[in-house]
């Protein structure tokens, strides 16, 4: 590294030390703005590509009340999409671009996302499990080092706790129903118990990124301690729906002052990650079916506001 | 695929109420004003966060450069006399 190159990212690291925000146009290295592009755009993925398992039950929710919840719920996830692709368009890359990457399947999305929701149970647990883990990582981001990031995670950290709220209510409602509704949701959280904690990402001893972004303060907390954390949340909220966790190893260690739980299969995670889950393909050809269809309205879209320009130049050219 | 030209990027800002000023929210893409704005509701507005809306084209915003950040803010810094607190009064004299 030249020495010029040396001192800026010297200044850099002790402004990051300094736990102040790092803005658009400030000087940043070049990995920064790769892993910061890499994890906002990702994130911004997952969003946008979550919306489609719920999707799935707006025309079969069983109320108006679930209905208009459930469509405000992914309206906001539309929205938190949207704030995500605004952040990582401030790095230097374009809509187009982060669209192609995820199309192409060169960038990821959350994984739980290629898992299927089969019952109306499903809302339930997503809204409680994959909201509620999605809201211990997007809290600890509320004080990451770049500074849209951190803006974006703010509103969405505001909106997203009605998300987590309507479906521990669903699951409530079904618990204290009839025996075959509460089996419903037993079956439910015996789906998405695991996939759910996968949601973290891998261990810390096998995570490659997580100590530069703890450097960097990208991250403030590792995979483990979030999920940890969540396991610790969501237990006591699953005993009071009277639901039993499918996890033989799950139990309350007074030492550690947590629960233990038992070992991820990690060969499922990867080969979720890998693109072989059970709705990968569905997921990706739903999105880009979406974009393709689309693809006529925004062009009109443009063409008209042109047309519009063009007639208020000539316009304006006459009376001159 | 004829016009492959993407909608511009806009920036935001919104008043949460009357009596504060437009603040910043986020940016989106929209083909027009018009659009921008409706989108801005959409995206930043859906809890009543929103009086009224500002749009602007993200290329309009001529933006001061952080290199020189320093040289633009430092006169500032060494003038203490722009602050009531360089004045030395007497505790007896009140309501000043
Ligand atoms: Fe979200
Ligand atoms: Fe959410």
């Amino acid at each position: 590294m030249d020495p010029k190159q040396k001192a800026l990212a010297e200044q850099f690291q002790a402004r990051i030390d300094a736990d102040e925000k790092i803005e658009p146009k400030d000087w940043m290295p070049d990995a920064y703005r790769k892993t910061l592009i890499r994890q906002i755009s990702q994130h911004a993925h997952s969003e946008v590509v979550g919306m489609l398992p719920e999707g799935n039950w707006v025309t079969r929710a069983p109320s108006l009340r679930r209905k208009v919840a459930l469509l405000a719920k992914i309206q906001d996830e539309a929205g938190h999409g949207l704030y995500l692709y605004g952040a990582a368009e401030t790095l230097g890359i374009d809509r187009e671009e982060l669209l192609e990457e995820l199309h192409t399947g060169k960038a990821k999305y959350s994984s739980i996302f290629n898992y299927p929701s089969l019952s109306w149970a499903d809302m339930g647990a997503i809204g409680w499990l994959v909201d509620g883990a999605a809201i211990m990582n997007q809290v600890m981001l509320t004080r990451t080092s770049y500074g849209p990031y951190a803006r974006a995670m703010v509103r969405i950290c505001k909106e997203e706790s009605f998300h987590q709220r309507q479906g521990y209510e669903i699951l409530l409602t079904l618990c204290r129903g009839t025996e075959a509704q509460k089996q419903m949701a037993q079956d439910s959280l015996n789906r998405w118990w695991w996939p759910s904690l996968m949601m973290f990402g891998p261990s810390d001893e096998a995570s490659t990124h997580t100590q530069q972004s703890m450097d960097w303060r990208i991250k403030r907390k590792t995979n483990d301690e979030l999920r940890q954390q969540f396991v610790d949340a969501t237990v006591p909220q699953a005993d009071f729906l009277g639901l039993t966790v499918p996890d033989p190893d799950l139990k309350w260690n007074e030492a550690r002052g947590h629960y233990d739980f038992g070992e991820i299969d990690w060969a499922e995670f990867w080969n979720v990650v890998k693109g072989n889950g059970p709705c990968n393909r569905q997921r990706m050809q739903a999105r880009i079916k979406a974009h393709e269809e689309g693809a006529w309205v925004r062009e009109a879209a443009m063409a008209y506001a042109e047309k519009r320009q063009k007639r208020q130049e000539e316009r304006k050219a006459a009376v001159a | 695929m004829t016009n492959k030209k993407n909608w511009p990027l806009w920036e935001v800002f919104i008043r949460s109420k009357n009596g504060l000023s437009h603040k910043h929210a986020g940016s989106l893409h929209a083909a027009d004003a018009e659009m921008a704005i409706e989108n801005a509701r959409d995206v930043y507005t859906r809890r009543s966060e929103g009086v009224s809306i500002w749009v602007v084209e993200s290329r309009y915003i001529t933006a001061s450069s952080p290199n020189q950040a320093e040289s633009l803010f430092d006169p500032a810094d060494d003038k203490v006399y722009r602050h009531p607190t360089f004045y030395n009064l007497p505790d007896e004299v009140k309501h000043i």
